[in-house]
């Protein structure tokens, strides 16, 4: 692990606020709408109380790797000006805290998800945890520039759970749910790599842009962009969805492409010039939250 | 110790076992509920 460089830990008892700020909030959201979205496009639907319940264990399982992810890179926090203000580099919590917090969040979250849903659903969120913490966190992120196409699984998995919550089966519709927020995830995450891509070198990530230049990150943005509209409109020709969403995937797909193109045509090398990125980042994030609400109203709909 | 540092460990001692408090009593509830949810599955 690299040399500790934040502020002096904690002798005051973190505030709560502190760990609630370990779970990253903000960035949970969109792994509750998916995993809501898996949830209720399933062909039977459980008890509100177990489907609330599901949707509460993949919450607190998001939050538990978000807490051993900010454990694990304190130090590299420390080095970000997005990351400083966070409890571990400012020096608000004690690191032992901050995992001990992140481990029984986790054990919490896999053990209700059980006890009120199915095994399965709970297997399936302790992969996605152990996925996102030690093959995302501490392997592949430190180490290489596939570590966003590679660590994207972890992201994918709420939708699938959410199913799994409520049937009890893996069936092929939540595996391609699964496999759009995986192909999903590389071009979103790299839009915003290329903007903040200083941010990353200082810290020493070897995010894409860092690793392989700009021009590259472009092109393979929009190489990743065309397997995942394909996938993102295949419910509708295998049958597994109607024609709402089939028209709605391909219309927020095309959109996704036409700004994946313009940020390909862009030479801009500066942050300040780097609209069409900025543009492709926020898309991304309306087009997935998009693509799952037409899935939902579309199942329920037939 | 200084006490204004006392005061504020205490502040955030007695906030975190509120906060701590109301947690486990949703846990209860939510429990509770689950326990009906699933009795009502099974009958």
């Amino acid at each position: 692990m690299p040399t500790i460089e934040m502020a002096t830990p904690a002798a005051l008892p973190a505030d709560w606020r502190d760990f609630l700020a370990l779970t990253k909030p903000r960035v949970m959201y969109l792994v509750v709408f998916t995993g809501l979205c898996g949830l209720l496009a399933a062909p039977q639907l459980p008890p509100f109380v177990l489907g609330f319940t599901a949707i509460l264990c993949i919450a607190l399982g998001a939050g538990a790797c978000g807490a051993l992810n900010q454990w694990y890179e304190a130090d590299i926090d420390a080095k970000m000006r997005r990351t400083a203000k966070r409890p571990l580099p400012a020096g608000r919590m004690d690191r032992q805290s901050a995992l001990h917090f992140g481990v029984g969040l986790g054990f919490f979250s896999v053990i209700l998800m059980g006890l009120a849903n199915n095994w399965l659903a709970a297997v399936l969120l302790a992969v996605s945890i152990l996925f996102y913490v030690l093959v995302y966190t501490v392997w592949l992120k430190p180490r290489t520039a596939q570590n966003i196409v590679i660590g994207g699984a972890a992201g994918a998995f709420p939708p699938l759970i959410g199913w799994v919550a409520a049937t009890g089966r893996i069936e092929l519709l939540p595996v391609l749910l699964f496999a759009i927020i995986f192909l999903w995830t590389p071009p979103h995450f790299w839009a915003l790599s290329l903007f903040v891509r200083s941010d990353y070198a200082a810290a020493g990530i070897p995010m894409l842009p860092v690793v392989a230049g700009i021009e590259n990150t472009r092109r393979q943005i929009f190489l990743y962009t065309l397997p995942m509209v394909a996938a993102a409109i295949a419910p509708w020709p295998l049958g597994l969805a109607g024609a709402a969403y089939g028209v709605a995937a391909t219309v927020l797909g095309f959109v996704f492409l036409v700004l994946a193109g313009r940020v390909l045509a862009n030479r801009a090398a500066e942050p300040r010039d780097m609209a069409p990125e900025k543009h492709l980042f926020a898309y991304s994030v309306f087009y997935l939250f998009a693509l799952f609400a037409a899935l939902v109203a579309d199942r329920w709909i037939a | 110790m200084p006490l204004q540092e006392d005061e504020i460990i205490r502040k955030r001692q007695r906030e975190r076992a509120r906060v701590l408090a109301l947690l486990l009593g949703a846990f209860v509830v939510l429990l509770f509920f689950i326990t009906i949810a699933k009795a009502s599955l099974n009958w």
